[in-house]
């Protein structure tokens, strides 16, 4: 607490202003200290230190939350895509939608990402089309009023592994695997969660930790006990690129596609700011010139007084 | 004649040429900016945009 506040700008503040207080009565030492200055140390003291009592007692509220409740904080990782000026690894992309595609899909949904916002991304048209026509989707009403089954168009949207949330838990024992369109801003730490999540399955949980039955122990989720288990294997899946399929390598893939399927504007939105912020700010350093321009007459001018001769 | 005066009986005496000065200069300005721009940010991000891999899948499609 004291160290925590010594660094702050306020407490500088405060013991400069009491500093100087300080300093001017010693300079009037030998005189006495005026009152004013009195009532300025005073002031200031009383109100450092009730500060500091209104810290103490809120500044830092007791939570009954333990840091195991909190889950593990991720450690953060080097993303490809973390700069500024960074678009995201379109070959890891294409990686990890394979891995979405054979391992997540199976329990989690991506409800918001259309098979056809792959294409110039991840894959050509024509591969996109080959995996939209894998699926079936309902087609428009026939001329009886049944609906028949058509394969899949760009035009549609990623399907479901389970037809509802009541078929989603009934075949997870109660939990609900989220939908994973928006997981990556969905949860404290993005990328680093969802990486550390799928990764840091130990082999047993630690002495002393215990899970509920059917939970696994992930320190990264909070609580400790995630009813998702470990998915990722090294060599679950084998990647057309020849890169080894370890579990890192897996998960770090699949956590990059995830960030797009949340971000899809990404690559855009970075090079769209790098050129807004080159214009504004030289529109900004030209109107700085102007202004001390339009005004350096006044702030050069000198106004000078000739007495009037008498 | 000074340069400066080149430049404003050519540009700015005419309202007409005026205007079209400025549409004309920001239709450039755009073109230059952004394939400068484009080319420092491939530059940059080599290797990882799909215009980087998108050879791999196309001839494997031409293949088949
Ligand atoms: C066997 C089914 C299954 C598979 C396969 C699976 N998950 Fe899960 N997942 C779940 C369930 C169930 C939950 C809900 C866990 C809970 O709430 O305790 C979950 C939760 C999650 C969460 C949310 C954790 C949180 O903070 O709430 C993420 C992220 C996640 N899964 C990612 C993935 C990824 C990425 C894959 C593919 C590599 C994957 N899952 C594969 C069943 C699965």
């Amino acid at each position: 607490m004291v160290n925590r506040l010594s660094g702050s700008p306020l407490f500088k503040r405060l013991a400069s202003s009491v500093s100087r207080g300080f300093s001017t009565s010693t300079k009037q030492a030998s005189g006495e200290v005026s009152g004013a200055t009195r009532n300025a140390v005073l002031a200031t003291v009383a109100t450092g230190g009730l500060a500091a009592w209104y810290v103490n007692l809120y500044g830092n509220p007791i939570k009954a939350v333990t840091l195991a409740e909190h889950g593990l904080h991720p450690a953060e990782y080097p993303w490809s895509h973390n700069g500024w000026l960074d678009t995201f690894d379109h070959s890891s992309l294409r990686r990890g939608f394979l891995v979405y595609k054979e391992v997540c899909a199976a329990c989690h949904s991506l409800n918001l990402v259309a098979w056809r916002t792959l294409v110039g991304v991840t894959h050509t048209s024509d591969e996109v089309r080959a995996m939209a026509e894998e699926f079936e989707y309902d087609d428009e009403p026939n001329d009886e009023g049944e609906i028949e089954k058509r394969p899949g168009k760009l035009s549609d949207y990623i399907p479901a592994p389970y037809a509802n949330e009541q078929a989603a838990r009934a075949a997870n024992q109660g939990a609900l695997p989220p939908d994973l369109s928006l997981i990556i801003k969905a949860r404290h730490g993005g990328c680093d969660y969802v990486f550390s999540l799928l990764t840091g399955y130990p082999d047993e949980p630690p002495a002393g930790a215990t899970v509920a039955p059917g939970l696994n122990y992930n320190p990264y989720f909070p609580g400790g006990g995630i009813a998702m288990g470990r998915v990722l294997f090294d060599g679950l899946v084998e990647y057309e690129d020849g890169t080894p399929a370890t579990t890192s390598q897996m998960a770090k893939d699949v956590t990059t596609f995830l960030n797009w399927a949340a971000e899809p504007e990404h690559d855009v939105r970075k090079k769209t700011g790098l050129k807004v912020l080159i214009i504004t700010g030289t529109l900004w350093a030209i109107s700085l010139w102007v202004k001390r321009f339009k005004w350096s007459p006044i702030k050069t001018r000198r106004i000078v007084y000739k007495p009037p001769k008498l | 004649m000074a340069i400066s005066t080149v430049i404003y009986n050519t540009f700015f005496r005419r309202n007409s040429i005026f205007v079209g000065t400025v549409l004309f200069g920001a239709f450039a300005f755009e073109i230059g900016f952004d394939s400068t721009i484009d080319k420092f940010w491939d530059a940059r991000n080599s290797g990882k945009q799909w215009k980087d891999i998108k050879y791999k899948y196309v001839e494997k499609d031409d293949e088949e």
